[in-house]
């Protein structure tokens, strides 16, 4: 009772880094990946397809290799110090999520129908107004169902940070099988994102019966 | 003086020319029809004139005022912020309504003069509201676009552009996304305008309507105006070829 007690506090102690990862990628890329989006729809053709570049390679290669680049990067190349473990994963996730955020943006922007950009400008509004108080609800209302798809991934995408020994739930349990032997504490971790996943999966519908008062 | 003067407006999409020379002009609370086959250029004028489009040739002059010129290049390279002014003087009534999903009935009507500040959030509510009686939707003032018909969504759109005071109000085949049960109902409130001191423009495919409102018809084949005149002129004695064999194909379809 008293190990199941300890190990989940360890655990918690664990599913705190991952869900401090979870919520920083979140709060850095769902911003940062509008405006990739908005460079890859660029009529400025250099500044677009540098960016459909950069999604292009984001999207091809894994994460893993994404959070070795950037950890141990900087070092191998340049030889400079490199970053701490947690801001190195941090930024890797942040650079891979905007990419695929960009991805469902452009989606849902580019599905917009031109007439409601059009209807606006008859009707004076500047690209920003446009933009922000027609087009942008009915993104998101689109966008929803992918986005929260993807989400969820990085609940489980965070269990990847141990690669370079980020001390998240995964980690944390597998510190029980080389000290003790024990194996079921990795088992139990699959609850946690259970849970969490749980509670996501809930606040995505209550967003979606939000919106859903329109259609469009 | 003319509230607008199109003159020799040409525009090309590529290689097509669509709008080849295109000229005439209108009074205050006067009603043009524009009428013709599907592809003969009316929509690309009515987008020049609302600046959706830039004609590569041409001026468009509003109460004595040039607002564009397309020869001298000039007016294509306008700044933002000076399209928006002059778009004001146009409206835009689409076939397909593009009314705001999200936005209720008043919000619909006064989001562009509250974002344009066109007066206090009272006075904008208020105008709204007067609208929206005009357009017999009293009742369906804080419904959602989805939840209205065809033609109570068309009719919101008009309001929509009315509140924004133009000096021209365009519509762009206004009944023909409707049911044909539903058309009456806009065509009625389009009518009902023509009391005012609104002057418009109306692409329109209802032969009795456009005679009935009409203060002068204009008939468009292959990006020219074929066919110029009051609707006695144009139903009565229709000159052109292409202006009787459009008539009499109408007319089967009726
Ligand atoms: N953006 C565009 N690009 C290329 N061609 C166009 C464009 N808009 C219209 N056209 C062409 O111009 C012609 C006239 O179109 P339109 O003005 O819509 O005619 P109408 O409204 O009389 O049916 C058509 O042949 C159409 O295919
Ligand atoms: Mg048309």
């Amino acid at each position: 009772m008293e190990t199941f007690l300890n190990v989940t506090l360890d655990l918690l102690q664990g599913f705190g880094t991952t869900l401090k990862l979870f919520g920083l990628t979140l709060v850095f890329s769902l911003p940062l990946g509008l405006i990739f989006s908005f460079f890859s729809m660029s009529k400025f053709k250099p500044l677009s397809a540098a960016m459909k570049l950069l999604i292009w390679v984001i999207r091809g290669t894994p994460l893993m290799l994404q959070i070795i680049v950037v950890f141990y990067g900087p070092g191998l190349i340049f030889g400079w110090n490199g970053l701490d473990r947690f801001p190195a994963v941090l930024i890797a996730f942040v650079l891979n999520y905007s990419c695929y955020f960009s991805e469902i943006y452009r989606g849902g922007i580019e599905s917009i129908p031109k007439g409601q950009y059009e209807a606006g400008q008859v009707l004076g509004m500047t690209k920003t107004q446009i933009f922000f108080k027609i087009v942008l609800l009915q993104v998101i209302k689109r966008i929803i169902p992918p986005m929260s798809n993807e989400i969820i991934t990085l609940v489980k995408d965070t269990s990847l940070a141990r690669i370079i020994a980020v001390y998240e739930i995964i980690w944390s349990a597998q510190v029980y099988i080389k000290s003790a032997g024990l194996i079921w504490p990795l088992f139990y971790t699959g609850a946690f994102y259970l849970i969490f996943n749980g509670i996501l999966t809930v606040v995505f519908r209550k967003i979606e019966k939000k919106l859903d008062y329109f259609k469009g | 003086m003319s509230v607008l003067e199109v003159r020799n407006i040409k525009k090309s999409f590529g290689k097509t020319e669509v709008l080849k020379d295109i000229s005439f002009s209108l009074e205050k609370g006067e009603v043009l029809s524009i009428i013709g086959s599907s592809g003969s250029g009316k929509t690309t004028l009515l987008r020049c004139l609302n600046f959706l489009e830039y004609a590569d040739e041409g001026t468009i002059t509003v109460n004595g005022k040039l607002l564009y010129d397309g020869k001298d290049g000039k007016s294509k390279r306008m700044k933002e912020a000076e399209i928006r002014t002059k778009r004001l003087h146009f409206g835009l009534v689409f076939q397909n309504f593009n009314l705001f999903p999200q936005y209720n009935v008043l919000k619909n009507i006064m989001l562009a003069p509250t974002l344009l500040n066109h007066g206090d959030e009272k006075a904008i509510e208020e105008n709204a509201k007067k609208l929206i009686e005009r357009v017999g939707l009293s009742d369906k003032i804080n419904n959602y676009p989805c939840e209205l018909s065809g033609g109570q969504q068309q009719r919101v759109a008009i309001a929509r552009a009315l509140a924004l005071n133009p000096d021209i109000l365009c519509f762009d085949e206004p009944t023909s996304a409707l049911d044909p049960e539903l058309t009456g109902e806009v065509l009625k409130v389009i009518k009902s305008l023509k009391t005012g001191d609104s002057t418009m423009i109306v692409v329109t495919h209802e032969m009795g309507f456009a005679r009935e409102v009409s203060d002068k018809i204009i008939f468009m084949a292959d990006g020219i105006i074929e066919e110029f005149g009051t609707p006695e002129e144009i139903f009565g004695n229709p000159k052109s070829e292409k202006m009787k064999a459009f008539l009499s194909r109408s007319l089967e379809n009726i």
